[in-house]
């Protein structure tokens, strides 16, 4: 089972750099997407086999994380009819170094930290970790209001490999909400970049500076 | 079913109802219905609900019990206003307003119900996404850019919080005890909970429900959205969610009271007080966007609420009566600046002056709203304030009491400036200014209701002052008379996020 799941959040971690390495939007959502899936996958192979309502957890995350959220995201990228990130702050070739940079260091610091014997030889916290700042960098050094939904995501998915550790805790309910909520942040989010794009003819976040002292 | 959900239903089914109604002027009654609705089905529940038994989502702690009854008031008044604002709406359709305020208030109570930590995150971003839409009310690209940057910066602060969340599942898995994410069996092994993770929870729950509260300097989007804000979302944003994110920052302080590690979050808490005190404060110096200046006062207000927390006993107290008071004088605050900016077409002093002679009544509340912000007596804040500093001074805290006095003169005198250049002088005249003014302040601009730099007098009506003149009451009473229910249930609620009942 550990070799399963390192094997799946290896490739997590290869999809985080494709995020950080690609201009082209499609590619970025396609990448958060395989993400969702892969965790998706990662989740049924835990805890798949404890019951009907862990299954459908596990299914559902695969559809809205891998499914219905990427569609949201290229739903709205169709409609505004831009392809690629321009001019980021940071450049693809920067941004890949950090991404290096901030998995390397997830790695060495998840070693410190005092784990749980059962999560010390799986990669989970520090792909959680890595996956953060991953979604962390996406969302500070990007132009496009998409890309940072997208980081928003990439984060929220950092996040959920932490949570992987945590099942017992964390009621059925509750992680559907958690679920729910991601979902319809995104949805709204989407509503909020189509309009953004409509008001100021582009989805440049940096362009919406009327308010400010 | 927990006989408390009834609490969250009843706004949801109103919500509904909202839903479905087809007729624009009928629908925004059904805020002021459900308020009425709420109010006995609270007092029913605060009379009846003990505490929460260990192990249950859903309960009552004297901390929500207090807040619940608070949030219940507050959206009565907030509901009262809604109509008359929305009949002079009717352009708009209000169908997506009305309904999201009652969902926002349903999340809000709900929140305050939720003893576990998953259920608080999931309800606290619920109500972030309910409040989106009604930032959007107004739909332009002002309120666009509010919009997205209360959404952006909210969910990953909160986002932040879910991880904090789950360290605090971590450090009971950690210690080997039995995970689980419900208040009462944490604070129940507190002691047991490996420490390293306690901390690094409680820092990224401070930083995530600190976001929520607007605590510098996580409060960015603050001065965005309420400034872009219908007046009524604002007041319901500054005195119901900050207050709900507070509470839960109280929550987790007490699991690290219990944990015996209070003195490491009361630290923290101090050093985010005592920052936002002072960014409120110095940002309020020489604001002319008079309701930007509203939510840099809230930084500040947020402020003293985690200093208060921080300095404990009688300074948590105070703390909590500083709630109530600083949600009702933000009530009055908001409610009224609506009715000026309403009246001038304008949020800007170059644009507004002389407001008590223009809608005297608005720019009466304005200026006593003013007073009881910030600290005025015989006002509630004055109170609560007064309480939070005496505990400093009790406590041989010298230091951070002269800190507290400094930044609130500061606060009185930046804010004071901007509310008399509101409400006093003469009425602008067209022609005269002709020519006068940054376009980049009119907030007019896609908004064809909104005419600046024309005072339009008159038209104040009793339907849009009482709601206003009920808060500034209900903030006067806190100063002048606590009852002695009232006292009791902050007391409890005080006694009970530190431990010792």
């Amino acid at each position: 089972m550990p070799e399963l799941l390192n094997l799946l959040l290896v490739i997590v971690l290869l999809f985080n750099f494709l995020m950080l390495g690609t201009s082209r939007l499609r590619a970025v959502i396609d990448a958060a997407a395989a993400q969702g899936i892969l965790l998706g996958v990662a989740y049924l192979a835990m805890h798949g086999a404890s019951g009907f309502r862990a299954l459908a957890l596990g299914v559902a995350m695969i559809g809205i994380k891998g499914v219905l959220i990427p569609r949201i995201l290229r739903d709205a990228l169709r409609s505004q009819g831009i392809r690629r990130e321009v001019e980021p702050f940071v450049s693809f070739t920067t941004s890949l170094l950090l991404g290096a940079l901030a998995t390397g260091l997830s790695v060495v610091f998840a070693r410190t930290l005092p784990l749980a014997a059962e999560d010390a030889n799986v990669l989970l916290i520090p792909a959680s970790l890595a996956t953060q700042l991953t979604g962390f960098i996406v969302l500070t050094t990007r132009r496009k209001a998409l890309t940072q939904v997208v980081g928003y995501l990439t984060l929220e998915n950092g996040i959920f490999i932490f949570g992987l550790t945590l099942i017992e805790a964390m009621p059925f309910l509750v992680e559907a909400g958690v679920l729910l909520d991601v979902l319809v942040g995104v949805f709204v989010m989407g509503i909020v970049v189509d309009h953004i794009s409509r008001e100021f003819s582009s989805i440049d976040s940096d362009e919406l500076t009327e308010l400010r002292e | 079913m927990n006989a408390l959900l009834v609490a969250v239903a009843a706004p949801l089914a109103f919500a509904l109802v909202a839903f479905a109604t087809p007729s624009e002027r009928v629908r925004p009654w059904l805020l002021p219905a459900a308020a009425l609705c709420q109010l006995p089905l609270v007092g029913f529940l605060l009379a009846s609900a003990g505490t929460p038994a260990a192990g249950d989502w859903i309960g009552l702690d004297p901390l929500g019990a207090l807040l619940l009854g608070y949030l219940s008031v507050l959206f009565a008044c907030c509901a009262f206003y809604a109509p008359p604002y929305l009949r002079l709406r009717r352009e708009r359709p209000n169908r997506v307003f009305c309904t999201m305020l009652l969902v926002f208030f349903a999340m809000m109570n709900f929140f305050l119900v939720s003893q576990h930590v998953g259920l608080m995150w999931v309800t606290i971003e619920a109500m972030a996404l309910c409040a989106g839409p009604l930032l959007y009310f107004n739909r332009n690209r002002r309120s666009i850019e509010a919009t997205w940057k209360y959404l952006l910066i909210g969910s990953v602060g909160i986002a932040l919080a879910l991880l904090g969340s789950f360290f605090l599942g971590y450090s009971a898995l950690h210690a080997g005890l039995e995970s689980s994410l419900v208040l009462g069996d944490v604070t129940l092994h507190a002691a047991g909970l490996s420490k390293p993770w306690l901390h690094a929870a409680f820092v990224l729950l401070l930083i995530g429900y600190g976001t929520k509260m607007g605590l510098a300097p996580m409060h960015t989007w603050k001065p965005d959205a309420y400034g872009e804000a219908p007046g009524l979302v604002g007041a319901l944003l500054a005195g119901g969610a900050t207050s709900c994110a507070f509470v839960g920052v109280l929550r987790f302080y007490s699991v690290c009271v219990a944990a015996g590690d209070g003195a490491f979050a009361r630290e923290l808490m101090l050093g985010f007080g005592l920052l936002s005190m002072a960014v409120g404060g110095v940002f309020m110096v020489r604001q002319r966007d008079y309701k930007r200046m509203l939510a840099y006062s809230s930084v500040e207000h947020m402020g003293i609420l985690v200093l208060g927390a921080a300095i404990g006993g009688a300074g948590l107290f105070g703390a909590l009566l500083h709630v109530l008071g600083n949600g009702f004088a933000k009530g009055v605050l908001f409610l009224s600046a609506a009715n000026i900016h309403r009246a001038f077409g304008s949020k800007s002093t170059d644009d507004v002056r002389g407001a008590l002679r223009v809608v005297p009544a608005s720019a009466t509340l304005f200026l006593l709203g003013f007073l009881a912000a910030t600290g005025a007596p015989p006002f509630g804040p004055f109170l609560s304030e007064f309480t939070i500093l005496r505990a400093a001074v009790a406590d041989d805290r010298f230091g951070v009491a002269g800190a507290f006095l400094a930044l609130l003169l500061l606060v009185f005198i930046g804010m004071g400036a901007t509310v008399l250049a509101v409400v006093q002088g003469d009425p602008p005249d067209p022609e005269r200014d002709a020519g006068r003014g940054r376009p980049d302040l009119e907030p007019g601009r896609g908004r064809p209701d909104l005419a600046p730099g024309r005072a339009r007098p008159g038209g104040e009506r009793l339907q849009k002052l009482a709601p206003i003149a009920v808060l500034l009451v209900l903030v006067l009473l806190l100063g002048v008379w606590v009852p002695e229910p009232l006292a009791t249930a902050l007391w409890s609620a005080a006694r009970f996020v530190e431990g010792s009942p």
